[in-house]
């Protein structure tokens, strides 16, 4: 394992869990997969087919969503686990709202919490307060406006929401597509109108104005929920998000080394449609899906989080 | 003739972003026939165990051990760096490097996230003016080796940016910072070399 120095004794002029270093980490993952696991086995899986982070959890969201029941913050053991079998970043799931579940992800000094509406949120008010923290978070948003309010909140990372745990990438389509077109919108706006676009997506204007004239975030934007597929992932990234979350797709499916590997492939060359053909061949069962319209909407996690 | 960088997954825009505001053409090189275009190279900041795999599948990785070897200047930070160094401490099993800079480097030496961190850097080769560094799961240079020279040292004194020839890195990330004087170096370097021409 690494051989580790205390912060301190690195510089005492050190800056430690900024901004800048926070989002820094979401910025190297860009161009990467980030694979959802539940044991020290399938994070070994998943680091050697090319993951550039792993998400560990106690089960994954289709497993969640058949099982029911109130879903949690993994078993320490589980995470220290995982964090002990591989080298790549570990990134691990608080419940919205529970920061003292993200006081200890920062005490097992995981690489990035994800706020996430996969769990049962604890706290249907208010989100955590992010800039507690040293450890940066990513947080799920449906649109531009909910994206800008968990930015406020202090999150490092944005993923747009899909409908985890189906295998059925239409929900995960419709919210990158909504942020992208919504981000375009407001560059299109004067700065007259601006203020009221602050207004109608709940979030200060310094930010909205921002947005208006960069024409993207200020954080890295991933996207998330239902991807299943090499092809999926590429429509991710065509549509213009920076790198893929894939849960249940891989290790619900008949041959997740396989897939894992066709779907880190898929998403670096996601603009060749022969390496994105070549790598779909002999890959076996996909999940078995369930469409989100099937879903009654209690169910939908996407729903979660506001 | 343009300037690439290694886009198969990392910061590679940010990248691109500052060389196109020093005035370079750049190409994005995700296979052999980009990287023969190009007359040097920046390997951007991502994961090392990643471009190290998708160099290897996709037949990059020795025509990129071919260029620095035949004298392309290559610049590389963090996961670059860790692909140009000679030996790699503490990579995934099986992981190799391009290699070409005569240093170990140990990957991710400071640990997890909440050990990443910003601070001002001496770098007497780029001037008085200190260079802000932002250190990310951050690798450092642990051995340097006869052929290759230490540019800046932290305050532990562990080494974090080297040069050697055409070939330089650093364990952090310039490219996110708005500090331009590496990739000028970098230029300088490309342009002295004339590299494809």
């Amino acid at each position: 394992m690494t051989d580790t120095t205390s912060p301190e004794q690195v510089d005492s002029a050190a800056q430690f869990g900024s901004s800048r270093v926070k989002r820094g980490l979401a910025e190297m993952l860009k161009g990467g997969v980030i694979m959802d696991v539940v044991n020290a086995e399938q994070a070994r899986i998943a680091e050697d087919a090319g993951a550039v982070a792993v998400m560990a959890l106690e089960r994954v969201p289709a497993d969640i969503r058949s099982q029911g029941g109130v879903a949690r913050m993994s078993d320490p053991d589980l995470i220290d686990s995982i964090r002990a079998e591989v080298s790549i970043p570990v990134m691990a799931k608080a419940r919205i709202g529970h920061f003292v579940e993200a006081q200890v992800l920062q005490a097992l000094e995981v690489d990035y919490i994800d706020e996430s509406e996969v769990l049962s949120p604890a706290d249907y008010v208010n989100h955590i307060d992010k800039w507690n923290f040293t450890i940066p978070f990513v947080c799920g948003a449906t649109n531009l406006g909910e994206a800008l309010r968990r930015i406020t909140e202090g999150a490092a990372m944005i993923r747009s929401k899909g409908e985890a745990g189906t295998g059925d990438v239409s929900e995960a389509t419709k919210h990158i597509r909504t942020i992208k077109g919504e981000i375009a919108r407001l560059s299109s706006l004067t700065k007259d109108e601006l203020y009221v676009a602050a207004k109608d997506l709940q979030a200060p204007y310094e930010l909205v104005a921002e947005i208006a004239a960069t024409g993207k975030l200020p954080v890295v934007l991933f996207t998330a929920g239902g991807v299943a597929t090499p092809a999926d992932a590429a429509m991710m990234m065509q549509l213009g998000a920076d790198g893929v979350f894939v849960g249940s797709g891989i290790f619900k499916s008949g041959n997740p080394q396989e897939r894992a590997n066709a779907i880190v492939k898929a998403v670096a060359f996601y603009d060749d449609a022969k390496i994105i053909a070549d790598v779909s061949r002999g890959l076996g069962e996909a999940m078995v899906g369930i469409n989100v319209s099937d879903l009654a909407a209690p169910h939908r996690l996407s729903e979660r989080g506001w | 003739m343009s300037v690439g960088v290694l886009a198969l997954q990392g910061d590679f825009r940010e990248h691109a972003d500052v060389l196109r505001s020093l005035g370079s053409e750049v190409t994005l090189v995700r296979r052999p026939e980009e990287l023969a275009s190009v007359t040097g190279l920046v390997i951007p900041g991502g994961e090392s165990s990643v471009m190290d795999k998708l160099t290897r599948m996709f037949g990059l990785a020795d025509p990129l051990r071919a260029a620095v070897q035949g004298g392309m200047p290559v610049y590389g930070t963090c996961a670059g760096l860790i692909m140009l160094a000679d030996n790699v401490l503490d990579g995934i099993s099986g992981q190799q490097s391009i290699g070409g800079l005569d240093i170990s480097v140990r990957r991710n030496a400071f640990g997890s996230q909440t050990a990443s961190f910003e601070t001002d850097l001496d770098v007497p080769a780029l001037g008085e003016t200190p260079v802000h560094a932002v250190f990310i799961r951050a690798p450092v240079v642990e051995t340097i080796g006869s052929r290759a020279t230490a540019l800046a040292t932290i305050a532990d004194g562990r080494c974090v940016a080297v040069e050697q020839g055409n070939l330089l890195g650093t364990s952090f990330h310039p490219e996110i910072t708005g500090e331009y004087r590496f990739h000028e170096y970098f230029l300088q370097k490309v342009q002295t070399a004339g590299f494809g021409a």
